[in-house]
């Protein structure tokens, strides 16, 4: 495949008028025709749920698959902060562009702008959509929607509910999903692994499945194939995703010749509840919102931080002037709302000192006593009470506080057993999203022809680094609104083309592949289990391909996942039988598919001689530390072919003709 | 820790199922999942089946989790799921038993497995607002009362784990089906279906074969989003509503 | 279910009140001509018969419910719990057949009998038909301890089952209201403890007078 040329078919014009001129004059598919024609649209979180309901109302005949018993588990649902949309409710200078440029900027620079500019356009209809859906989002007492700024930005757009906003959203994509299904729109296949890609002369036209209670194995035919099947976040193990998140599907994909694109790009996640101990399953994400009141430090003195690891203090007893507040000090302009790859560097860098606090001294403090007293001081003059006393401060401040971080503080006691109101919480990065995903062009179409790939699935917006509140603005955008157009450009050349059949031979050539691919597992009857090798590649990524990199550690991390692939395939042991209910073996084809995945992850980060976003390399960096930016040589996305020996790099040169591209500075 | 589990062990839908004791080694910063992966992972060491239990977040929001323990579903502590229960609310020595979700209407797939799909056509009956993409007015066209947003944000809390049906001694779904009813019927955008829709989901309820509402209010108690009850009356009063009112 | 209920609610204060008569010092008079009221008026015997249909339809729709019940939760757990629901309301059933035997108890010692049985006659100055002297009847019953304790038992039976019932018949019709449930739901506590109460003191009344 060395000849594969990228073509990010974007239409010509003015980066203002690429859309409207885009949906003016791209084809279309007469309401007849889309009758006939069938779209497997694989994943069912905002950006699949989303889509299927959409194409279902607008007459395509729709399969939805999903792993999970219902489409309503999908890990989009665990979103807390927010999304963000252009509507400029609060008449704070918010505005298309405005938006456009913050994600451009907060990418670093990485992500194409027609696709950006296109998601910071829809933004505003994704808000009308849901709230006609009865989205329950925050509201003034005025009754209209209330808004609220978040990590990384200068104004307020980000609409929200309470510190459920993925939940509320993809319960609005559920229900319309839903209405999709009982009108027969919607074919809904719960508890279906996707497990191959079956091509037709070189067209996706299907997948293979398997029957996750029968263990088995199906054929599903259609004209095309969506796949909003999320990140790949748990390659690492310990994540904020869900447990059964994974790359499976997008990595079928790529097996079948689709480029995954940026795979190093992947996003930490400053506000996380630390790791306590080795039996750990996953790390759970407290909202970044909560960086708007509280703030980060760590003691000034290594004495102090010991002493609070020892248990011998506890943060309260830390004095003023022994605390650093490393955010305030080191980003004056942005303070501890500077955007997320910069505040989880810097709690690396003060835990690396040894100012960390948690026993395992990977912690830092998110400490609301500034913010009670403020509130405090408010809600007093407010109540028309004078002279306030500290204690009344402070419990008038803990109840606006509490309004506001309610559900996020009680569900760090649940988990942590620490009282969040009295003693600063302790937080630690973790990882969090994947802005790495398949490549796709303008219309989200992956190189190989009708394979589509939407939401985190897909590389297009982010860049090298993530907003705050933008997951689910793009998941709904693409689904919603980008792909029932786009998806035209590719349908409507197929109107002629009968019915798919799964019976072709191709179909019967790819189950045999899944048969074997399975049986090989299953014959291995090794000694390990699927989670301990889990485990270990989570360990060699975090260690080689997380927070920062080099070249040395990039390539020995590479060479360790070799060889803990090749091990995997003598020892893992799976116990039970492939043709029932059997959750271990669905964990081992997973695994199977993060240990080759993980080498291209470290193939990337070693070719991008750069630091940018979410991807740090220790070789490249300012004399303060801070990440340094290759534009002359690094302005591309890399997509890659997977080979076993050595994974083949593809370039799509992205050109910026409508911002200046300059130095992220929060300072 | 020491722990003595008895867990239900079935290995199918259609196979006999009984308690099996184990004996597991936990600490107290786990959570009650994690506690089962030791177990688990122990059983595979031993090449025995581990248990098959349900869960993906692991963050008390997605609804996948659903262990009865000790007799009440998602454990003792209030308002937690199973996934957020942890061990420090047990002690050293204690016999926990460990059952999957008991309703006609949740037939048990594996062990602690069930099948809650009937969940799903409930809402498909008529949990939404039939609102097609592209034909909604501006977000704010319609002001909302902050607290009615608030109320309707309650119940649409609901994740749909099917703790209420567990819990319940008539295993009825009223608590799910009218956390949705109340969740849309509250909001200006879902009034125009509200009677309809009250009709046609608790119909599809019956059909699936969940039990009657006789207000015991264990479905609230154990609702790991406190959803209340409150909206079951409401649920009733538009049900009776569609039934008296509806002139067709 | 809850509107029978509810209107068998009402009967049972009717009813309360009508039988404390009985423990007016009168040798009998005052019940003894409401009972012959009760049973004569064209209008009250055709209310009693719609209430001997409302209970039985009361008690089918709750067998019926309850059988469906049990059936829709099918396999129950090894491990039972106390924590989340009241005892009442989880045992509606079990109490309504204890009231349901009862009834029939009751309704054979006194109803029958007096319908059917040979009850002596009585005349009263100022009350012009010969009246059946029930009170006499009950009078007799009261001195058994043991009819005595079946009907301590019927009425506690009657505590539990008002207990839950009556605010659960409002919650059935839809009557919620952050302002007045928890009026509903204390008026019901009340109601249930005056109703059984009050029937129980008149058994053990008469048993203690006749030691």
């Amino acid at each position: 495949m060395a000849g594969i040329e990228l073509k990010s078919n974007v239409p010509a014009g003015e980066l203002k008028q690429k859309w409207s001129d885009f949906k003016g004059t791209m084809n279309l598919v007469a309401p007849n025709n889309k009758r006939r024609i069938e779209v497997i649209v694989v994943g069912t979180g905002l950006a699949g749920a989303s889509a299927a309901a959409t194409l279902g109302e607008l007459g395509y005949q729709v399969k939805a698959f999903t792993f999970h018993d219902s489409p309503r588990r999908a890990h989009s649902i665990a979103a807390q902060g927010g999304i963000n949309a252009a509507k400029n409710y609060q008449n704070d200078g918010d505005s298309i562009y405005r938006l456009f440029y913050d994600t451009i900027k907060g990418g670093d620079y990485r992500s194409r702008e027609a696709n950006v500019y296109r998601l910071a356009e829809v933004s505003a209809d994704i808000i009308d959509q849901c709230v006609a859906q009865g989205v329950p989002f925050a509201r003034e007492y005025g009754g209209l929607l209330a808004n609220r700024s978040f990590g990384g930005v200068q104004v307020s757009r980000t609409f929200y509910a309470r510190g459920q906003t993925g939940q509320q959203l993809l319960i609005g994509a559920y229900q319309a999903l839903s209405r999709q299904i009982s009108t027969g729109q919607v074919s809904m296949y719960n508890r279906h692994e996707m497990l191959d890609l079956v091509k037709i002369d070189g067209k996706a036209r299907g997948i293979i499945t398997r029957n996750l209670l029968t263990g088995k194995l199906e054929k599903h035919a259609a004209h095309c194939v969506v796949l909003a099947t999320g990140g790949y976040g748990n390659v690492f193990y310990l994540s904020t995703n869900a447990m059964g998140s994974n790359v499976s599907a997008a990595w079928r994909g790529v097996r079948r010749g689709a480029l995954m694109a940026n795979p190093c790009f992947t996003q930490i996640h400053p506000t996380c509840i630390p790791v306590s101990g080795e039996y750990q399953s996953k790390l759970t994400l407290m909202s970044e919102s909560l960086r708007n009141d509280g703030r980060v430090w760590v003691p000034k003195s290594k004495e102090d931080a010991i002493a609070i690891r020892e248990g011998r203090k506890k943060g309260n007893d830390i004095a003023e002037e022994d605390r650093d507040y490393y955010l305030e000090r080191r980003y004056p302009a942005f303070g501890n709302l500077v955007p997320r790859d910069v505040a989880s560097r810097a709690a690396k860098v003060a835990c690396d000192a040894g100012n960390g606090v948690a026993p395992t001294g990977l912690a830092v403090f998110l400490d609301f006593a500034s913010a009670i007293e403020r509130y405090g001081k408010a809600a007093a003059h407010s109540k028309n009470i004078n002279n306030p006393s500290k204690a009344e401060i402070t419990k008038l401040g803990k109840a606006v506080v509490e309004g506001k971080y309610g559900n996020l503080f009680e569900m760090y006691e649940k988990i942590t057993g620490e009282n969040p109101y009295e003693n600063p919480m302790k937080i630690y990065p973790a990882v969090h999203y994947t802005m790495g995903g398949l490549w796709v062009d303008y219309n989200l179409q992956t190189n190989v022809p009708g394979l589509f790939a939407l939401g985190e699935a897909n590389f297009s917006d982010h860049g090298a680094n993530r907003l705050g509140a933008s997951a689910l603005m793009q998941g709904l955008a693409d689904g919603y609104f980008v792909i029932p157009y786009t998806i035209g450009q590719f349908l409507s050349k197929e109107i002629r083309t009968p019915k798919i059949s799964a019976d072709a031979p191709e179909f019967a050539a790819a189950e045999k592949d899944v048969q074997d691919r399975l049986n090989q597992l299953m014959s291995i009857k090794g000694n390990q289990s699927v989670e301990s090798f889990h485990r270990r590649l989570g360990k060699i990524m975090w260690e080689y391909c997380g927070m920062s990199r080099n070249a040395e550690g990039l390539k020995k991390g590479r060479q360790m996942i070799r060889e803990l692939r090749e091990e995997f395939y003598k020892d893992v042991f799976i116990p039970g039988d492939a043709n029932e209910f059997n959750p271990e073996l669905e964990k081992a084809t997973k695994v199977a598919d993060f240990l080759e995945l993980g080498e291209v992850m470290m193939c990337d980060a070693l070719d991008r001689n750069e630091s940018c976003g979410g991807h740090f390399r220790e070789e490249y960096k300012s004399e303060e530390g801070e990440a340094q930016r290759n534009d002359k040589d690094f302005t591309y996305v890399s997509a890659w072919e997977w080979n076993e020996t050595q994974p083949v790099l593809h370039k799509e040169e992205l050109a910026f003709k409508n911002v200046e591209l300059k130095t992220r500075s929060y300072k | 820790m020491k722990l003595t589990l008895k867990i239900w062990r079935q290995k199918g839908a259609d196979k006999k199922g009984q308690l099996e004791s184990y004996n597991v080694e936990a600490s107290e910063h786990m959570s009650f999942l994690e506690m089962m992966d030791v177990l688990n992972e122990e059983l595979i060491s031993k090449k025995e089946e581990p248990v098959a239990f349900e869960h993906d977040c692991r963050e008390g929001i997605c609804g996948t989790c659903n262990l009865v323990i000790d007799g009440r579903p998602h454990g003792p502590q209030q308002g937690t799921t199973t996934c957020q229960l942890h061990m420090r609310h047990f002690k050293d020595g204690d016999t926990i038993t460990v059952e999957p979700w008991r309703a006609k209407a949740f037939p048990v797939i594996k062990d602690l497995v069930v099948d809650r799909s009937s969940f799903d056509r409930i809402i498909q009956a008529g949990g939404y607002v039939s609102v097609n993409t592209g034909q909604a007015p501006d977000g704010n066209a319609i002001p909302i009362e902050k607290d009615e947003a608030l109320s309707a944000f309650d119940a649409a809390a609901c994740i749909g784990c099917g703790a209420c049906v567990a819990a319940c001694p008539n295993g009825s779904a009223m608590l799910f089906t009218s956390a949705k009813v109340a969740h849309l019927g509250k909001l200006p955008q879902g009034q125009v279906e509200h009677a309809a829709r009250s009709k046609s989901m608790v119909d599809q309820m019956d059909a699936e074969g969940f039990g009657n509402c006789s207000n015991t209010g264990a479905c609230e108690v154990e609702c790991p989003k406190e959803i209340s009850i409150n909206n079951i009356a409401m649920l009733n009063r538009s049900y009776l509503s569609s039934i008296f009112g509806s002139n067709k | 279910m809850s509107l029978t209920g509810l209107f068998l609610i009402s009967f049972l204060f009717v009813h309360l009140i009508g039988n404390l008569q009985l423990l007016a010092n009168d040798g009998g008079e005052s019940f003894n001509t409401y009972a012959y009221f009760m049973t004569q008026n064209p209008l009250i015997k055709t209310i009693s018969y719609g209430l001997y249909f409302f209970i039985v339809l009361h008690a089918i729709q709750g067998l019926m419910i309850a059988a469906k019940n049990r059936s829709a939760k099918g396999y129950k757990y090894s491990k039972k719990t106390k924590e989340n629901a009241s005892w009442s309301s989880k045992n509606m059933a079990m109490l309504g057949i204890l009231i349901l035997a009862f009834i029939c108890i009751h309704m054979g010692d006194f109803w029958f009998k007096m319908k059917f049985g040979s009850l002596p006659m009585k005349t009263y100055a100022g009350f012009e038909n010969e009246v059946t002297d029930l009170y006499g009847r009950v009078m007799v019953a009261f001195q058994e301890w043991y009819i005595v304790l079946i009907y301590l038992i019927g009425l506690l039976a009657l505590y539990f089952h008002l207990a839950h019932g009556f605010q659960s018949a409002f919650h059935t019709l839809g009557l919620n209201h952050k302002k007045y449930t928890p009026i509903i739901k204390g008026l019901g506590t009340v109601f249930s403890l005056v109703v059984s109460v009050g029937f129980a003191i008149i058994p053990i009344y008469i048993y203690i007078n006749s030691l």
